[in-house]
């Protein structure tokens, strides 16, 4: 790994803007990598993960809530890179925070990370459904 | 054409065996002068995992499309973009990418409106070169720049506009996409903007043909009987020299537009790009729902 990954949503914005626009990728690569693995929990029973509709790949999720806090556990094919970088940088910003602030995380952070000049706007559904799947799961298991 | 073409008795079949290599033809014609291969994906991140040795990456997205209007680059912005990647017009290019070859065929596609005469297609694409074990690096590729000439676009013969379908209407439309954006089922996720369109449905009389029918399992092409049977007979195409392809926003088409042209050797076929994007959004066109073609409207 080159760069240190920002974990905090505002930093990981402002990694995105201040990088030039030919590192954008490098970054976006970076985040890709970064994409834990499931736990066997989840990785031998498939059966428990959320598809993603949204995405054109196979993308997988679960939310595990405990102590007041979300686990967030996003699975994405190998052959999907950008798809497992909007995955990873979900992961990164939501994990281990506390339920209220994933309830009330800003939707307009999928739009600030600023992707649509590498990407197709409608290639970035798909982490707005990643997104919207993660806060109910986060509600379903508050209630 | 310069280059030697891939003798590969499939392709011998197809009505023009010249746009199409094979992985082990490419994998014996690395780095050759007047050859440059091409990687274009649905994924902008998967040529930097690693790509075909002496491959350029091309972008759909920020590369072919205008940054503002809805519509592809000019005669002037192709040959900065293709100058800039060192690339000829003499050149032969062989594009391969993700998903089936998608983009590949849709980069092919815009690459005939320009008239670039040496254009190839990587049967299977990249999952086969992968799949075969067959070398990658991540070694950028750098090519001393080139001058390629400013030429015009030709939107006649491959590209079809909506008022194009309309004078169309009577002869044969394919539309490619799934069955349930054909029928117009398809839903939507709640909280979750629709982006695709404000109806659902397709245009009146096109045969529904997914694109995924024209590829084996491991993403060649099918055999020249399959494709027959496929589109002339069951969707029923016949002896029809003018076809229009559609689906979402006109990539899925242009690898039905390379079948239906290239290996099935349909004298006119053009690619709708607006496609359901556009018709499904436009105000007054008719509209098909359901498993059923539908009647030509009457009034066109």
């Amino acid at each position: 790994m080159v760069l240190a990954l920002s974990t905090n949503a505002q930093e990981i914005i402002d990694a995105f803007a201040e990088v030039p626009r030919t590192s954008r990728l490098e970054l976006l690569l970076e985040y890709a990598n970064a994409l834990p693995a499931l736990p066997d929990r989840y990785a031998d029973h498939p059966e428990l993960l959320e598809r993603v509709e949204e995405c054109q790949s196979p993308v997988f999720l679960f939310v595990e809530v405990s102590d007041g806090k979300a686990q967030i556990f996003l699975t994405a094919p190998l052959e999907a890179p950008t798809t497992r970088a909007f995955a990873s940088l979900l992961q990164i910003a939501l994990n281990n925070r506390p339920i209220g602030e994933v309830a009330s995380f800003s939707d307009d952070f999928i739009g600030e990370l600023q992707l649509t000049e590498l990407v197709s706007p409608l290639r970035i559904r798909g982490m707005h459904g990643m997104l919207a799947r993660i806060k109910r799961q986060v509600a379903e298991k508050t209630q | 054409m310069a280059y030697p073409t891939d003798p590969n008795t499939k392709f011998q079949t197809y009505s023009h065996p010249e746009a199409l290599v094979s992985t082990d033809w490419l994998a014996e014609n690395l780095a050759q002068p007047g050859l440059v291969i091409i990687e274009c994906d649905e994924d902008i991140l998967l040529f930097e995992t690693g790509h075909i040795p002496g491959a350029i990456k091309l972008d759909w997205h920020t590369e072919l499309n205008d940054p503002v209007t809805r519509d592809f680059l000019n005669g002037q912005a192709l040959a900065d973009l293709l100058s800039a990647k060192g690339i000829s017009r003499s050149d032969t290019l062989v594009i391969y990418g993700d998903k089936s070859n998608w983009w590949a065929t849709y980069a092919f596609w815009i690459l005939k409106l320009f008239g670039h005469e040496d254009v190839r297609i990587l049967d299977g694409g990249r999952a086969k070169w992968i799949e075969e074990g067959k070398v990658t690096t991540t070694d950028a590729t750098s090519r001393p720049a080139t001058t390629y000439p400013v030429v015009v676009r030709d939107d006649i013969e491959l590209r079809a506009f909506k008022e194009d379908v309309f004078q169309h209407f009577g002869k044969p439309l394919i539309d490619v996409r799934s069955s349930e954006e054909y029928t117009g089922e398809r839903t939507h996720m709640p909280n979750y903007p629709d982006e695709g369109a404000l109806r659902g449905g397709h245009i009146p009389s096109a045969a529904s043909v997914p694109w995924s029918k024209s590829v084996n399992e491991n993403q060649t092409f099918r055999d020249i009987e399959e494709l027959k049977q496929i589109y002339i007979v069951q969707a029923g195409l016949g002896e029809a020299s003018d076809v229009i392809a559609y689906c979402r926003i006109g990539e899925r088409s242009s690898h039905t537009w390379f079948v239906l042209k290239y290996l099935l050797g349909i004298e006119r076929v053009r690619n709708y790009d607006g496609s359901w994007t556009e018709w499904g959004s436009a105000v007054q066109v008719p509209i098909a729902k359901g498993i059923e073609p539908g009647a030509v409207p009457v009034w066109f």
